[in-house]
């Protein structure tokens, strides 16, 4: 239905009055912390926590060409943007792997602050915009 | 105990439309055991893997069904080490005297495809655009890049090294020297790296044939000795290939500790090393490779790779067949491929791009999610 916005997927990310959090997890033996929330037999041996939203940029690249499958961006050959990612450090030494929005590839740079937001990451035939997390840096 | 390589074989690396991954390892095998002066039927048992071209005890088909214990290896990328490692043990338990490891592999173009299941990781890691190896490596190298004082025109000499060597490898697959220019105008793929500065996914076979000292004796063979190999996975949650999250305190990589042990069997240092066969998979994989298998300290690089030192003729050349650059990469063969070149230039074979005064010579090759294997001989 147009105008209906979904997650590309679920138990990833939360969205409260203050905004998306992304749901990590956390260790019940030992306090490790982990992200995603992992599935399957491990699931129990795990609470759900929410990630900081602010960090670092560790790392980041820039896919310059279409990834293959199973990439689903809803664009082809033909109508594929470059798009960057990278790694944010997030306060208690965890990275998280991440798209970035940033408005041009130049200003990357290693340690600069970033927060995290959300990205529209396709439109389906029905007018339904799946979205993904994304760090964008922090002005 | 000893354990020796006795003999070596290849089939060249590229594209070779009409012949299985099978047949180019049979090949492989046939030269090795000709190269030995020896049958199949002395053959004890064979380690050996493909990724994507069949079992390798297909090979018993062609070379004879002679029933022996054949193992298939799996261990992505350092496969070939693995093998070579597996036939070691094998010997120095006592249990054989004399067998093979032999790796051969057959990628379509634009292989390396992943499915996330396969990885244990969600579906939408994969669907927005997060599982491709090569972004692993871009991000790996910009870090590395931005701390020690790395630059990209670094990154490209690299490269043009690898199709130089290359061009005086017959086994190599890329064999005309491609000019530091076109590398660094070359199409970006993940930045900072351009697309001459990656390897291809390839077709190619490599076999080697190791025994006992003793067996050695007793046949009036000779060759290389293995003075020391290992193999290390991760000892913790360090930055690797698909990996959503890591850790930042981490202690040593698996490479680094691989390296460490090898030396450590052998009694030799990293200086004492003539030549070195590190794994290229890009540029930025031999620059930081030459540090944690302890060659120089981070930094270095920059001033080592701009003096030469690590082109033919230099004080420690590095990858003298032209590496996976110029070989492309057959997972299953890369890592036997490696140990090809080493055993060719310690016994002098190496034409055209021979080290001189090579006694030492080291490899090691890394394979996903986080195992590195590392094999140091000396001549014999």
């Amino acid at each position: 239905m147009s105008g209906s916005r979904r997650a590309v997927a679920e138990g990833m990310i939360v969205e409260r009055a203050d905004g998306p959090w992304l749901i990590g997890a956390r260790s019940k033996t030992d306090g490790a912390i982990r992200f995603p929330f992992p599935s399957g037999p491990q699931e129990s041996e795990y609470e759900e926590i929410l990630l900081p939203r602010q960090g670092s940029l560790w790392t980041y690249t820039v896919q310059r060409f279409r990834p293959k499958s199973p990439y689903a961006g809803g664009d082809d050959e033909g109508s594929y943007k470059p798009f960057a990612l990278g790694y944010v450090e997030l306060p208690g030494g965890i990275i998280v792997e991440t798209r970035l929005l940033v408005k041009d590839f130049v200003d990357l740079r290693i340690g600069m602050p970033m927060k995290l937001a959300l990205e529209i990451f396709r439109t389906e035939a029905d007018g339904t915009q799946i979205f993904t997390y994304a760090f964008e840096p922090l002005l | 105990m000893d354990v020796h390589i006795v003999g070596v074989g290849i089939h060249a690396f590229g594209r070779h439309p009409g012949k299985t991954g099978i047949e180019l390892g049979v090949h492989a095998a046939r030269e090795a055991l000709t190269d030995a002066g020896l049958e199949w039927s002395d053959i004890q048992f064979a380690f050996g893997g493909s990724e994507d071209a069949g079992d390798v005890d297909a090979i018993s088909t062609s070379l004879g069904l002679t029933g022996i214990p054949v193992i298939n290896v799996a261990n992505g990328c350092a496969t070939g080490g693995s093998s070579l490692l597996s036939a070691c043990w094998a010997i120095r338990s006592g249990e054989f005297d004399l067998g093979m490891a032999v790796g051969f592999d057959s990628h379509a173009r634009g292989a390396f495809n992943f499915d996330p299941a396969r990885f244990g990781l969600p579906a939408w890691y994969g669907e927005t655009g997060l599982m491709v190896t090569a972004q692993f490596m871009g991000m790996k190298i910009q870090r590395y890049m931005s701390r020690f004082g790395i630059t990209q025109a670094t990154l490209g000499m690299v490269a043009e090294k690898a199709f130089e060597n290359g061009a005086r490898a017959p086994h190599a697959w890329r064999r005309q020297p491609v000019a530091l220019d076109t590398i660094l105008e070359s199409q970006l793929i993940v930045d900072p790296l351009t697309k001459y500065m990656f390897c291809s996914p390839s077709e190619g076979g490599a076999a080697l044939v190791l025994a006992s000292g003793k067996k050695m004796r007793e046949l009036g063979l000779s060759g290389p000795r293995i003075r020391g190999a290992s193999l290390q996975s991760r000892a913790d949650l360090s930055f690797e290939v698909f990996a959503p999250f890591a850790m930042t305190d981490v202690g040593p990589t698996h490479t680094e500790r691989v390296a460490k042990k090898v030396f450590e069997m052998a009694s030799v240092g990293p200086e004492d090393v003539h030549v070195a066969q590190l794994q290229d998979t890009e540029s930025g994989a031999e620059i930081m490779n030459m540090a944690e298998n302890g060659f120089c300290r981070d930094g270095e690089q920059e001033a080592l790779v701009r003096s030469g030192a690590t082109r033919l003729g230099g004080k420690l050349p590095i990858n003298t067949d032209g590496g996976c650059i110029a070989c492309g990469e057959p997972i299953g063969a890369s890592g036997l491929r490696q140990i090809y070149e080493n055993v060719q230039q310690l016994r002098r074979r190496a034409e055209g791009r021979q080290v001189e005064n090579c006694r030492f010579a080291y490899s090691q090759v890394t394979g996903m999610p986080g195992v590195s294997a590392a094999v140091l001989l000396e001549s014999a």
